[in-house]
């Protein structure tokens, strides 16, 4: 079974036609990837579907606006993947 | 249809909100000032307002979904196709359902047919947030109510 960074990883390879080896762990989707906001909604949808969840991209951004979080916590590919994970967990419960 | 004005949606005769489908009528207009120059001599439905009519109902259906509180703005089409022409005169049933509820975005898929035929088909994005302040609501459920949005079906609950 692929690892939450592994198949986060190809989803974003995937969708915005990016090389699989420069996704790293440590990357930052926005700053590094160079993901924009509407291209993040087609990932968001394949992790969504690939999961079982609901990434909550509003309450994310709604901080971030707010200066109660840093894009860094949200958007560092291990960090979502932790988000990921938690929300995975959480849906067991 | 009123297309100097997009008003592409005539009539909304089915709204499902368990289903999370829409179907509406559209009767394209015999003579308009689009069909001027789109073409001269050989009058043709624009394809970009095919796409738009798509849009709409699909616009609508995530408004009937949200109950008014979500406004939802068109983002992406992939995978849009215009089949075959669309002229004046005909009568046009658009439909569209919602195959992903996002946080602040919904994905649908839509269709438009002509005498039980597929003519053109997308898949549609919307970014949904909220409902604009100010007189915008009043002027949407205006719209919903000359369009037949069935209002009493997102009065409650």
């Amino acid at each position: 079974m692929p690892s939450t960074f592994d198949t986060v990883a190809n989803i974003i390879a995937e969708t915005c036609d990016i090389q699989r080896d420069t996704i790293q762990p440590d990357s930052h989707a926005i700053d590094d990837l160079g993901i924009d906001s509407l291209d993040f909604l087609d990932i968001a949808f394949a992790i969504d579907k690939a999961f079982g969840i609901k990434l909550p991209l509003e309450q994310w951004t709604q901080e971030v606006n707010d200066g109660k979080a840093t894009t860094e916590q949200y958007f560092v590919l291990k960090n979502l993947c932790s988000r990921i994970d938690d929300l995975v967990a959480a849906k067991g419960k | 249809m009123r297309l100097e004005y997009f008003q592409l949606i005539d009539r909304i005769i089915d709204l499902n909100l368990n289903d999370l489908t829409i179907r509406v009528e559209a009767n394209v207009p015999t003579e308009s000032t689009i069909f001027e120059g789109h073409f001269p001599g050989r009058p043709l439905m624009p394809g970009v307002l095919l796409i738009e009519s798509m849009a709409q109902a699909s616009g609508w259906l995530i408004i009937g979904r949200m109950r008014f509180e979500k406004m939802p703005f068109l983002a992406a089409v992939k995978e849009a196709k215009l089949r075959t022409f669309v002229t004046p005169g005909q009568a046009l049933t658009i439909s569209a359902r919602i195959v992903h509820e996002g946080s602040g975005f919904a994905m649908t898929e839509a269709s438009v047919a002509v005498d039980g035929k597929t003519v053109s088909n997308a898949d549609i994005t919307f970014r949904v947030v909220d409902f604009p302040k100010g007189d915008f609501l009043d002027n949407m459920h205006a719209v919903a109510r000359r369009i037949a949005f069935p209002l009493e079906a997102v009065a409650h609950g």
